[in-house]
């Protein structure tokens, strides 16, 4: 056999594996930030799933992971909060998160709040068990291999912290993002290090958060990239917010955004041009 | 030494605003690392090591009364002495008699943590001893009158000019008059005036980075000899440890010392690896004529058994700092007393108190470096976070940050209210942003867009109220 | 020990027994831990301190040259003659303290005429030592000097050049086969007052993070390995 007729076989049955094998109702857990500032992040997340043949349902009972709370040491409202996501995402294959923060409280940190109670701890170890980022499942759990979508740009990535350290996300979203006609990556020097954002540590701390954006904005400028992508909007607004204050042009997006073809959208903190954001169209 | 954690916002501006601090921090925060990773990328054991690293260091403290014992016996059956000291107090008292027993005037001091902690100098220089600190690092801000701003490169925070300039004032009086600006220049002066110190002192003191149990043996990890000729060269040696620095065997400090030079500066080995065990021998041509090992709590067989237990696996090795981009923000002078970074941010509440340096463990992203490079794996943001759940629970939290919580709570916990409050601020927001596409400032939001323009919200609705009418 | 010494060790030992909710440790617990001090476990094993003895030795002088040493590797007659050579390409003075050790001793320094000896401790004016070694560990290019009558350990420090003689039998792979060594010499309650290993000449990475090499101890190590 040819070999270009076997790569496409090969990656044709790594698309589609049996419907057996992989999780078909799949439930976006949609976070907080995009929700409120850039729901297309949503729309994109759903877009790459449902392309990669998964029913996407939207829990309506979900709010917030809790990590404000958690974060701060509240333990109790971490605890309630915690009880109601697990409710709401209870029955789905998968819960998917278009944040490796959000992901990773779900995935890594909701079955220790229950040490006390092992009902709900077993509630909370099997919704970790089936709780994802989104570049992680779509690479990891269902084989996707390529991204159809076009992109005229040369990105950096910044590798969010959970994600990262938490999940292991790194070369997922790159693998996916180097399929991506027009689109070139430009490393910066350090995109592991976080970007100073950090949730209310921003602005609990700002100025220790500023000289930390601050130093990975000149970094995301040396890279030469017109476009800085992640996986995190915490993250995203952060780094955008410090860009558009210094008086840069990069673009900042959501990585899902660009994967799912929808990188011709107002980048983050800029303003629309023809009116308004209209939904997914 | 004296605590200013509780300023620490103070000390952050105070630190973000020197140029120098931030000239030495730039090179801090590319150096280590990069060696680090080096360093264990040329050992494919390295990350088997960490883990058995991580074990035998739960295993001494599982055991550890058992190995002080243990390493007690072996002390005294070598002529040796052991001395126990509860309290930071208690270790400065024993120190102090036995400085003054030797009618000692000087004592050569090897950088040791716990001997910042205790305020050693402080007591000596009021009982008419004078300690010279011999490590470079130390003696370069011992002139100064400064404390350390990292537990293994303790004048990180200074630039060479800088020590140009505080020896050229100090030493001149000793004949060196011409100001230098060539590192090893300045590295060969201070040796020459330290070496005369060395010879001159009548007690020579330690850390140790391991008290071995099977041997009585203490382990120092140093680069310049500087520990070896304070335990080599006065009459007597005494050994300052922290009760969790002691280890079963020799075999378990090999495992360790791989991991330890490696995670601190990235080299294979550190220059000085040395065990010394009791006084000198019969027959020994040199050695001290008497060795003294105190043995500090301090607080610490307190965190054993709790859930701040995993910080006593520590072994200084300071790749945490090295790591941390808030410490390579800010430096380690910030923190606000001896230990910085996270391993500070973890361990300064337990031993000062968490009204005092309550700070320290929130000025954390948890962005997780400092876990990931660890050689022993203690996982510092979840302790961390054990120390903001109990600020939070005795309501040392700021009012603030605590009333804030409860609105936000109160809002997540009814789905409905919350949707319709989002919707609102989305609608809201975005009418206001719609023209710029940010804010480049808003009422409440000072902390963010003093620094950074917020984006604003997408018009058209919150994900969930788009989602809604697209699918019922 | 005194009445209050007493109290503190009770002190530690009670408070470290009560945080870990048991008392003293007896029994099988006891013999477990006895167990392992006896018969230590050793660590995961490193591939590269794991070679046959040639490679062993390339290996140690090869990490030894990294960290900054010079080596030379010789046959036992030419030992005296590479010393001063050594001395004589680096303008040194052909004058060292040298370590009291028989096995150094039995090279032939009395083909070397221009070269003055003096056995003894290292003293503030010494320039040069010579001293031999307990072990060399290929793994990280350490040499380990056990301290005793024959080997003064400020000969280790004091110079400003450290020359070392080792036998190739002598380099080990890695540390545990070290400690195997000395519990063999020395028995295993009884070490030496001081094992110092030493990787190269002294350094500092203390201004601005750069090595410099000579802080307090040699600032030349040279190693001298015997081919046998």
């Amino acid at each position: 056999m040819h070999p270009i007729f076997a790569t496409a076989i090969l990656a044709a049955v790594s698309q589609s594996p049996s419907p057996t094998s992989r999780p078909r109702r799949v439930a976006l857990f949609v976070t907080c930030l995009v929700d409120l500032f850039r729901p297309s992040i949503g729309f994109a997340a759903v877009k790459l799933l449902e392309e990669a043949g998964c029913t996407v349902e939207v829990p309506s009972l979900q709010v917030c992971c809790g990590q404000p709370a958690y974060n701060s040491g509240d333990r109790a409202t971490t605890r309630a909060i915690a009880a109601q996501v697990i409710e709401a995402f209870e029955g789905y294959d998968a819960v998917v998160a278009p944040s490796g923060s959000c992901g990773g409280m779900l995935s890594h940190h909701y079955p220790g709040l229950f040490d006390d109670d092992p009902a709900m701890k077993l509630r909370a170890e099997s919704l970790a068990g089936r709780s994802y980022e989104l570049m992680a499942f779509l690479v990891d759990v269902l084989g996707v291999k390529k991204a159809s979508a076009r992109y005229d740009g040369a990105v950096t990535y910044h590798d969010s912290c959970s994600g990262l350290r938490e999940l292991g996300v790194k070369d997922q979203p790159r693998r996916l993002l180097s399929t991506v006609q027009g689109l070139s990556v430009r490393e910066m020097k350090t995109p592991e290090v976080c970007c100073g954002f950090g949730g209310t540590f921003c602005v609990k701390y700002p100025e220790i958060s500023n000289a930390m954006v601050g130093e990975k904005s000149a970094d995301i400028a040396a890279s030469g990239a017109d476009t800085l992508l992640a996986g995190d909007l915490g993250c995203l607004m952060n780094m955008a917010g410090k860009l558009q204050r210094e008086g840069s042009t990069v673009r900042v997006r959501h990585v899902a955004e660009v994967l799912a073809g929808m990188g011709d959208l107002p980048p983050i903190g800029e303003p629309e041009r023809d009116g308004k954001w209209g939904g997914p169209g | 030494m004296e605590s200013t954690a509780r300023d620490f916002n103070d000390n952050v501006d105070h630190a973000l605003a020197d140029p120098n601090l931030q000239d030495s921090l730039s090179k801090l925060k590319v150096g280590f690392s990069e060696r680090r990773r080096q360093a264990a990328e040329r050992l494919p054991e390295f990350e088997a090591l960490r883990d058995r690293a991580r074990d035998i260091k739960n295993h001494a403290l599982a055991n550890l009364d058992f190995y002080l014992e243990e390493f007690e016996r072996k002390v005294l059956a070598l002529g040796g002495h052991v001395h126990w000291a509860p309290t930071a107090a208690d270790a400065r008292r024993i120190i102090g008699e036995l400085c003054q027993s030797m009618g000692a005037r000087t004592v050569a001091k090897s950088k040791s943590m716990v001997a910042e902690e205790i305020a050693l100098n402080e007591h000596l220089e009021e009982i008419g001893i004078a300690p010279i600190e011999t490590d470079l690092g130390e003696y370069i801000i011992q002139l100064r009158h400064e404390p350390p701003s990292h537990i293994i490169a303790p004048a990180v925070h200074l630039t060479k000019d800088q020590v140009a300039d505080t020896f050229l004032e100090h030493h001149a009086k000793l004949g060196f008059t011409k100001r230098l600006t060539e590192r090893s220049d300045l590295v060969a002066e201070a040796r020459h005036v330290l070496r005369q110190k060395f010879l001159d002192a009548d007690v020579g003191l330690t850390g140790a980075n391991f008290l071995v149990a099977e041997t009585g043996s203490s382990m120092l990890v140093t680069n310049e000899g500087n520990a070896d000729l304070s335990n080599t060269l006065p009459r007597m040696h005494i050994v300052l440890a922290s009760i969790e620095k002691v280890i079963p065997t020799l075999e378990d400090a090999a495992v360790l010392l791989r991991v330890l030079a490696r995670s601190a500066t990235g080299q294979e080995s550190s220059s000085y690896t040395t065990l010394n065990t009791g006084p000198k021998r019969p027959g020994d041509l040199d050695g001290p004529e008497h060795y003294h090992v105190v043995i500090l709590d301090n607080g610490r067989s307190a965190v054993l058994g709790t859930e701040m237990q995993d910080i006593l696996r520590c072994i200084r090795c300071g790749a945490c700092m090295n790591h941390c981009p808030v410490y390579g923000a800010i430096g380690g002078h910030a923190y606000g007393w001896v230990y910085p970074g996270p391993l500070g941010a973890v361990l300064t509440p337990q031993l000062i108190g968490v009204e005092e340096a309550g700070n320290l463990p929130n000025a954390s992203t948890f962005c997780g470096r400092c876990e990931s490079v660890c050689p022993v794996r203690i996982p510092l943001p979840k302790l961390m976070r054990h120390w903001r759940e109990r600020e939070f629970e005795r309501h040392l939290t700021p009012m603030a940050v605590r009333q804030g919580l409860a609105l936000w709570s109160f809002v997540a916990r009814r789905p409905a209210l919350y949707r319709r409050l989002t919707g609102l601020a989305n609608r809201v927001l975005a009418l206001f942003g719609r023209a710029e596409g940010r804010y480049r400032a808003l009422p409440l939001a000072g902390g963010w867009t003093r620094f950074r323009d917020l984006p604003a919200p997408q018009a058209g609705g919150t994900f969930h109220a788009q989602w809604k009418k697209r699918r019922p | 020990m005194s009445a209050t010494s007493t109290t503190a060790r009770a002190q530690i030992l009670n408070g470290i027994r009560r945080s870990l909710r048991r008392g003293e440790i007896t029994g099988a617990e006891r013999e477990a831990v006895e167990a392992r001090l006896a018969r230590p476990p050793l660590g995961p094993a490193v591939a590269r301190a794991r070679l046959a003895q040639p490679e062993k030795v390339a290996l140690f002088c090869q990490w030894a040259e990294t960290n900054n040493a010079t080596v030379a590797r010789v046959a036992a007659p030419d030992v005296a003659a590479e010393v001063v050579s050594f001395l004589a390409r680096n303008n040194l003075p052909a004058r060292a303290a040298m370590a009291p050790s028989p096995l150094l001793a039995g090279y032939d320094w009395g083909s070397q005429k221009m070269l003055s000896l003096r056995q003894g401790r290292g003293e503030a004016s010494d320039q040069v030592s010579i001293t031999g070694a307990f072990a060399g560990i290929a793994e990280t290019g350490t040499l380990v000097m056990a301290s005793g009558p024959d080997h003064p350990v400020t000969l280790n420090l004091l110079p400003d050049t450290h020359i070392v003689v080792i036998r190739e039998s002598d380099i080990v792979g890695g540390y545990e086969e070290v400690w195997v060594r000395l519990r063999e010499r020395y028995g295993k309650d009884c070490m030496p007052r001081t094992v110092n290993t030493i990787t190269g000449p002294s350094r500092t990475g203390d201004i601005e993070q750069a090595m410099e090499l000579g802080a307090h101890g040699p600032r030349r190590m040279h190693i001298v390995v015997v081919r046998e």
